[in-house]
């Protein structure tokens, strides 16, 4: 079981720290809590785990109106019920009117499998509480039929939270807990290569310097974030934008182009409009 | 070892437990990592920490005790050590010799300034010897050297030949509590502030009333809807605009715009300095378009919760006197306005965008804060959470 290691995939730069907080929580088997600013690819990260370790990835949206029930089970009583008075013969056996949840498909699983439980943090503050249980023994008791549902073989669980509500304790204490930074400008580098292999040296460098120009730019409300700067590199290539385009800080002073991809808030682009108009006022 | 280690963790106030201390024997245990501190690092941190705001308590925690050198509570007191504390403890701890030798270099300033210099003249790790940094020299600079205390810099390891460490980099130093204000932030704390309750429009099946109510009617369907659940909390705000305020224009524009898109049910006025008969909710026409403050209290009921937003901060005559207004004469005075907006809603808090440090010293302040029943709370985060909480507790 412990050979099973994750190095990060070819379309995926992991860190090293990263790779070890992944590697601990496959090896002891506790679930993996993933934080950090929004487009660091904590989303992606199961969907790469599963794909370098060769397993099927099972992944549970979690909505603000989640409960920990739905990803168990659901007992269908309005089908029953309507069943029932129709005279339908499946209504005397339950087990037809138990819909399985996410966890039931990940714990009946026959081979290993990568559970991502997608923002946790989206639901009530008392959500991952109801999870405790299931997910340290991985097993649950369906109360209709009376039989108990445990897992086979212990899913790897990656859960990715926002920070939009504090966690609780009970919970944390059961994870590993990983927190990705927003890339220094040589993992991104790396990045970008590994998304855009062919792409122009030049465009990048220039690019890559404008973006991070943006990021430090005091006010901003949303901060332009790794796949935001993905999105808009596709955007110039697509376009053919000559790196010189790019180069804002001497010569001409001018908004980098197709910049809606990187600011998605028109307070946003306002102030950087601005600032920009300034910039090139005292530049004469 | 290890064990001391996980009690030093403990007193930097990091919230690990025995459970995640296990785990991480577990963990080595299971040959996760083999004689690499860094994959230890990482390891460790994953297993003890769950919050990236005590990664940098962590850091210094793990860089003090394998190495020993920083007295970790003495780090512990701020986020930065002050100036005037490490002056002191040089007093204390350099000998008059060594205290010679500063004196030559020309008094602690040009010390530090030379401990910069250095640091960016060095390039290689340096042993013995008197000018560089490193260890065991007579240079002031450095650890294990002959001036104990002398300037212990990011403490670098013994063995491998990068200068620093990742712990010793300090990353994480901006994630620690002190969170700062911000729309997010803001949002997340108003969040708070939540009443749900069931009003409005059937819209959704009561499942459990409807097996109930089938039930009883004898197996026969029976439907019953019900409305969705909401947050019905309804707000009402009040700020001060002007003047002393134009200093915090930042900060009430986020919360403001953050209680916007929290709350359904947000109604909103401006006042200047102090509450009096008059308000205004368009600030560039404040002059042509006033609501009398009687309309405000008439118009919004009991239930409203009523936040208001201000520095306290002006001459006391401007609250407790009639025609104290700076702005025009005003029949009856600020306080008593106050005093008939907090008997129409007594749910309400006051923040104040100063720090709260600085009331005790301001009259006007004081006297607000006694009006509000001590009600009144700093304008961060941690102000905002306590203020939310007693508005909800009411």
């Amino acid at each position: 079981m412990s050979e099973m290691r994750f190095t990060g995939t070819d379309s995926y730069v992991a860190t090293e720290d990263l790779m070890l907080a992944v590697n601990a929580s496959i090896t002891l088997e506790r679930p993996l809590l993933v934080k950090g600013e929004p487009g660091t690819g904590k989303t992606m990260l199961a969907e790469e785990v599963a794909t370098a370790l060769g397993m099927r990835l099972i992944t549970w949206h979690i909505k603000s109106t989640t409960k920990a029930q739905h990803g168990l089970y659901e007992y269908d009583a309005v089908s029953r019920l309507r069943d029932s008075q129709l005279g339908d013969e499946r209504v005397k056996d339950i087990r037809n009117y138990i819909d399985r949840g996410k966890l039931w498909d990940a714990f009946t699983s026959d081979e290993k499998i990568v559970l991502l439980i997608d923002e946790i943090d989206k639901a009530d503050i008392e959500f991952p509480n109801d999870l405790l249980q299931e997910l340290d023994r991985m097993e649950f008791f369906v109360y209709e039929t009376g039989e108990t549902i445990s897992a086979k073989v212990r899913p790897i669980v990656i859960i990715t939270s926002n920070n939009e509500k504090e966690l609780p304790d009970a919970f944390l204490r059961r994870c590993f807990f990983h927190y990705i930074r927003f890339p220094d400008p040589e993992t991104m580098q790396e990045i970008v290569d590994v998304h855009y292999p062919g792409i122009k040296k030049d465009l990048v460098k220039e690019s890559m310097e404008a973006f991070f120009q943006m990021r430090e730019v005091p006010g901003l409300k949303k901060k332009p974030s790794t796949s935001e700067l993905l999105d808009w590199l596709k955007l110039l290539m697509a376009e053919d934008i000559p790196p010189e385009v790019l180069r804002g800080k001497d010569g001409n002073k001018s908004i980098p182009p197709l910049y809606g991809a990187l600011l998605k808030n028109e307070q946003d682009v306002h102030l950087f409009e601005r600032l920009i108009f300034m910039a090139r006022r005292e530049g004469r | 070892m290890l064990i001391n280690f996980f009690f030093d963790v403990k007193k930097a106030k990091i919230p690990a437990t025995i459970r995640e201390f296990l785990m991480l024997i577990e963990a080595m245990d299971k040959r996760l990592v083999m004689y690499n501190i860094d994959d230890f690092y990482y390891l460790s941190r994953s297993a003890l920490v769950k919050d990236e705001k005590y990664f940098d308590r962590y850091d210094r925690v793990f860089g003090t005790f394998f190495k020993g050198v920083e007295d970790i509570t003495a780090t512990l007191f701020g986020d930065d050590i002050p100036e005037e504390w490490l002056l002191l403890q040089a007093e204390k701890l350099f000998s008059e010799e060594d205290k010679a030798a500063i004196e030559a270099m020309g008094g602690w300033e040009k010390l530090m300034e030379e401990l910069r210099k250095r640091l960016e003249e060095q390039k290689e790790r340096h042993q013995g010897g008197n000018r560089w940094i490193g260890t065991a020299g007579t240079s002031p600079f450095g650890t294990g050297g002959y001036n104990p205390e002398g300037v212990a810099i990011g403490q670098r390891r013994r063995r491998q030949g990068r200068a620093l460490k990742v712990w010793d980099r300090r990353d994480y130093k901006n994630y620690d509590d002190s969170v700062q204000i911000g729309i997010r932030n803001i949002q997340l704390a108003l969040r708070r502030l939540r009443e749900f309750a069931r009003v409005g429009e059937d819209d959704e099946l009561d499942l459990d009333e409807t097996i109930r109510s089938t039930a009883h009617n004898g197996g026969l369907l029976d439907i019953i809807m019900r409305p969705e659940r909401r947050n019905r909390v309804k707000v009402l705000m009040f700020f001060d605009v002007g003047g002393s305020m134009d200093d915090h224009i930042r900060v009430c524009e986020e919360l403001f715009s953050a209680a916007r898109t929290e709350f359904k049910h947000l109604e909103y006025y401006y006042f200047h300095n102090f509450t009096y008969e008059y308000m205004w909710r368009d600030n560039r026409r404040r002059h042509e378009q006033r609501t009398p403050t009687w309309d405000v209290i008439n118009t919004y009921p009991k239930d409203y919760k009523v936040i208001f937003v201000g520095d306290a901060f002006m001459s006391p005559y401007e609250i407790t006197y009639k025609g104290g207004s700076v702005e025009h004469w005003n029949e009856e005075p600020g306080l008593l306005w106050a005093q008939r907006m907090l008997d129409q809603w007594p749910n309400s808090i006051w923040l104040n965008p100063r720090p709260e440090t600085r009331w005790e010293h301001t009259p006007s302040t004081m006297i607000v804060k006694e009006v509000m029943a001590n009600r009144m709370f700093p304008l961060s985060i941690d102000g905002l959470d306590r203020g939310l909480r007693v508005l909800t507790a009411a």
